[in-house]
């Protein structure tokens, strides 16, 4: 059997990396673009001089000039500076799935089959691709149990932007577009499912949960009226707990002329297992990025596959890919579509890689990584609950957690004042990457969310538990040892962090810095 | 799983491991988690889904049989531009953006991911070099979506609802703009040209008015025309107390003039030039460069990577790296922060990065140099083949119209391919005033060969003059 390891002599790289304009030498350069051949350079050297002086660059530009092996080095060191899942115990970063991202992937996107495309040739030269997005389509038609799917939004949060577009396309196909104004979602949905809709123009009412943790169902009942566009919930929630209500909420907004959205970013304990069809959602969607095996790329590209019923459909963003039996097509003919989301297809690379990962898994494979997401994560709880001072969001409420679990600091605060910012720094030095605590605001006191989904081994979540009992354990002896951390990342702890949220010290490019801090 | 074995994704997968878990759990299998879920909520059936391919081996092969019914731009001449181009692509950026570390990072903060601040704030502070900008958000999913963000922060900076828009500007980016200002903020068009393709200020002058957040061109123009107007634009809208949004190509700006040099207030583009294979359209990630002012930095509703002390930390001389003014972000929030933020387009952010540095203020020059003088050779040629027509016959920088008399883009577009060619994009649709026409595209990586064989294509293709 393999063995849990404790990494107390772990050292993140830390390479003091100058920023690149400091490696800067003028002449120096790291690729020679290719010329024009001599024939066309030499009858057109004139060419600029056709140009008004106007549009002429004139003013000096102030990139670096490094040379090849330099900027490869820098970057490098750059990215040993950065914790990827691939590389570290990230069952850190709960909600987010963190699950392996397959090698075989990366080698399948680097295809000129793939990499040299154009998205707009003709479809008859892009079947192949035309093919996948079908196919992928029809497979998450079978994980939710919806009708149509779009994969052209490029995220979570852009798949619920065009969900709230279609909220309102619908309600205003049917002459109630003014009196329906409001859309309710619950504290522990993501922010996007309020901020989605607002920005789509949306009044937002929150929904807070029972002492359960559930969210409240009366107060959702109370809050829905003529008024309410739709609901927009995650189930699970955040916090981990599937809301065994999500039909009954469902026919609340569906009895006052309200539809309703099924945020499903937490749906990787639930392939195969419970589908938004089932509980009569009007539209659902996944991160493929999360759910789907692809990576996270420090924050994208990403796909947000909106999955919809057939009466939705029309709203859908063009074009809609279809298979006539022989031959894939786009359909852009579709009057009342709200038009381009995101420019071409959406972000091809991500459904390609998602399409690979799922054929490697199949109906039982996914129903597999549900199982063992869910058994993980209840394994971790159990001996997450031997640590002393830790907590967890409504412990103790009967209802046995799904995938995830927020865990909480507050009790220890209360005794040595090391808090969940603390205790991140200092697992850092355990070689555990920055965990996701919560988002605002911390409902739960001190919060951290963890989500050991299945590509993690029992080894993963035991060396997880010992680095957390470890930082409780020197808070509750050195409370100072945690709160000064890290000492073994690529950083020490930060000072003068005011000056991010300060007009004059602030600076988001290096010319304002230099500026700012009168540096060479 | 009926097979015995681990799924190689699925450690736990293992019937002992998998047996220990639920025994230390007292449980029976994962039903005893499930239990929480109504039986009149669960699925039961199988999922229709095809019968897996576990050998990795085998499912190289199954994908890779896929991508074969694709034809790609390696191995045919391919001229289409308009929102993703066909670049060299350096091997370092290739490199550094499978490095599994920022590959597969997500929301660590500085203190985890130091190096991925970094290099986000120094592509941030590249992007602004080039386009004479002093502040820059992390990526946008695409050029369309850097449009749409800014129209709804100058609207939140003037306080005034309506956009204007060039009509020469690209049609999937003024789609995308008219969803996301829903349902508060106008759209309408500025006429142009016809002749010279250039924004007509007359129309400007007559629409731009109190009401007038913003005015968006682009140049090049999606049609291919470097408008020369360009600050008189800009200074027309300010005179109105409008702000200028400005599209540009970023592999444009080592020949031509930084927006910021004249007067823009936002400069919008796309990274996918700088270090990006086309990918079906999936190489897109939008910028949005704007001036070190509160009055806009406090508009974005992306993360910000900013540097905030000479000394970041407890220890001598580090650089810090944090968010700045977080409390903007719908992340911190919800419904009151601007728009909303969430997983965009980070790593072709990071890798435009390499792409910048490897250039360095001589690569953009030589670079745009030597597509111009490509396109001016194209065009020369292309004039002179009958049925074949330039409707704007100004210098270009990469993507230019070419009409068709006597035959549809679509026939001739069919007929290259048999030639090796990928013809232009058919834009007869979306600009009917230039008949028949495609929008074609020459970059660096063309050579003399492979513009010629369009050239010879085409006169083998178009009827002869007489015919026409």
């Amino acid at each position: 059997m393999a063995k849990t390891k404790v990494r107390k002599n772990f050292h993140q790289a830390r390479w003091d990396e100058p920023i690149i304009y400091d490696l800067s030498t003028p002449g120096l350069r790291g690729i020679i673009p290719p010329e024009a051949d001599a024939e066309i350079s030499a009858a057109y050297s004139g060419v600029m001089s056709k140009l008004p002086a106007e549009v002429k660059r004139k003013s000096s530009i102030d990139l670096p000039e490094v040379d090849q092996k330099h900027v490869l080095q820098h970057w490098l060191h750059l990215s040993q500076e950065t914790m990827g899942s691939n590389i570290s115990n990230d069952i850190s970063e709960g909600t987010c799935t963190m699950k392996y991202n397959p090698r075989v992937n990366e080698t399948i996107i680097a295809d000129p089959g793939f990499a040299e495309l154009h998205p707009d040739q003709d479809p008859d030269t892009v079947q192949g691709m035309l093919e996948i997005f079908y196919k992928f389509e029809n497979m998450l038609k079978e994980v939710s149990g919806m009708d149509y799917v779009s994969l052209q939004p490029g995220g979570g949060n852009h798949a619920v932007y065009t969900a709230a577009s279609i909220v309102r396309a619908y309600h205003a196909a049917r002459g109630e577009a003014e009196q329906r104004d409001t859309v309710i979602t619950t504290i522990f949905s993501h922010p996007c499912d309020a901020a989605a809709p607002a920005t789509a123009g949306y009044k937002i009412v929150t929904v807070y949960p029972d002492e359960r943790g559930v969210p409240d169902i009366e107060a959702i009942r109370a809050a829905a009226d003529e008024h309410t566009a739709a609901i927009f919930m995650t189930n699970p929630e955040d916090i981990g707990i599937y809301n065994p209500y999500a039909d009954q909420i469902v026919d609340i907004i569906h009895g006052v002329g309200g539809l309703c959205f099924y945020d499903q970013a937490n749906a990787n304990a639930f392939l195969g297992v419970a589908r938004a069809r089932e509980a009569g959602f009007d539209m659902c969607h996944f991160n493929v990025h999360k759910t789907f095996g692809t990576p996270h790329g420090s924050s994208g590209p990403a796909t947000g596959a909106l999955c919809v019923r057939d009466y939705l459909a029309k709203y859908l963003p063009v074009p809609v890919t279809q298979f006539d039996g022989q031959k894939y097509w786009l359909d852009y003919d579709r009057p009342e579509s709200l038009g381009k989301i995101r420019e071409y297809l959406g972000v091809a690379s991500v459904v390609l890689k998602a399409y690979a990962w799922t054929m490697m898994m199949g109906d039982e494979g996914l129903r597999e990584c549900a199982e063992i997401s869910v058994i993980n994560n209840n394994y971790m709880q159990k001996l997450m609950a031997e640590i002393p001072k830790m907590d967890e969001a409504f412990k103790g409420n009967g209802i046995v957690r799904q995938e995830q679990i927020r865990y909480s600091f507050g009790k220890l605060t209360e005794k040595t004042g090391v808090g969940s910012d603390d205790a991140n720094r200092r697992m850092l030095d355990y070689g555990i990457p920055w965990f996701w605590s919560s988002h605002h605001p911390w409902v739960i006191p001190e919060p951290m969310t963890l989500e050991p989904c299945e590509t993690y081994t029992k080894e993963d979540i035991e060396e997880y538990v010992e680095v957390v009992k470890a930082v409780v354990g020197e808070a509750l002896k050195d409370p100072d040892l945690v709160k000064n951390a890290p000492y073994n990342s690529a950083i020490h702890k930060r000072k003068n962090e005011q000056n991010l949220d300060d007009p004059k010290k602030w600076a988001l490019t290096w010319k304002v810095f230099k500026k700012k801090f009168k540096v060479d | 799983m009926t097979k015995k074995f681990a799924h190689p994704y699925i450690p736990n997968s293992q019937p002992a491991i998998k047996a220990a878990l639920l025994k230390a759990l007292d449980m029976k299998s994962a039903e005893d988690i499930y239990k929480e879920i109504p039986e009149h909520l669960r699925y039961r059936k199988k999922m229709n889904i095809p019968e897996p391919i576990q050998s990795e081996y085998l499912l190289l092969r199954h994908v890779e049989g896929i991508l074969q019914k694709n034809k790609n731009a390696k191995n045919l001449v391919c001229f289409l531009g308009g929102g993703t181009w066909q670049h060299y692509v350096p091997a370092v950026c290739d490199t550094i953006m499978e490095r599994d570390e920022f590959l597969t990072a997500y929301v660590g903060e500085a203190y985890s991911d130091h190096g991925k601040f970094q290099a986000l704030f120094e592509t941030g502070s590249m992007i602004c070099d080039l386009t004479g900008m002093d502040a820059c958000n992390t990526p946008v999913y695409d050029w369309g979506n850097a449009v749409a963000i800014a129209s709804r922060m100058a609207s939140r900076t003037t306080g005034r609802k309506e956009i204007l828009i060039a009509s020469n500007a690209g049609p999937e980016r003024v789609s995308i703009v008219k969803n996301y200002v829903k349902p508060d903020i106008a759209v309408n068009f500025i006429n142009y040209d016809k002749g010279t393709g250039l924004l007509d200020l007359t129309d400007l002058k007559a629409k731009l008015s109190k009401n007038t957040a913003a005015v968006y061109f682009e140049t090049p123009s999606y049609i291919g025309v470097i408008e020369t107007q360009a600050a008189k634009i800009c200074k027309l809208a300010k005179a109105k107390g409008a702000l200028s949004i400005v599209g540009v190509d970023p592999s444009s700006l080592g020949v031509f003039e930084a927006p910021g040099a004249y007067g823009a207030d936002y400069v919008v583009g796309n990274y996918q030039p700088l270090g990006q294979h086309m990918q079906f359209g999936g190489g897109c990630g939008g910028f949005i460069c704007t001036h070190d002012d509160k009055k806009f930095i406090a508009e974005y509703p992306s993360l910000l990577f900013g540097m905030y002390a000479v000394d970041g930390t407890e220890e001598d001389g580090e650089l810090g790296f944090g968010e700045v003014f977080y409390e903007r972000t719908s992340y911190a929030s919800r419904e009151k922060g601007k728009d909303f933020v969430g997983t965009s387009a980070a790593l072709i952010g990071i890798t435009a990065g390499v792409y910048m540095a490897l250039m360095g203020p001589q690569g953009f020059k030589e670079l745009g140099t030597g597509i111009l003088q490509r396109v001016a050779y194209t065009k020369d040629r292309l004039a002179q083949i009958p049925g074949v027509s330039l409707p704007i016959d100004s210098v270009g920088f990469s993507d230019f119209l070419v009409s068709f008399k006597g035959k549809s883009v679509a026939e001739v577009n069919k007929a290259l391919l048999a030639f090796g060619v990928i013809g232009g994009k058919d834009v007869s649709g979306d600009f009917p005033e230039f008949g028949q026409s495609a929008l074609y595209s020459v970059t660096e990586v063309h050579t003399k060969e492979d513009l010629d064989k369009l050239i010879d294509a085409l006169t083998a293709i178009m009827p002869t003059a007489d015919a026409v």
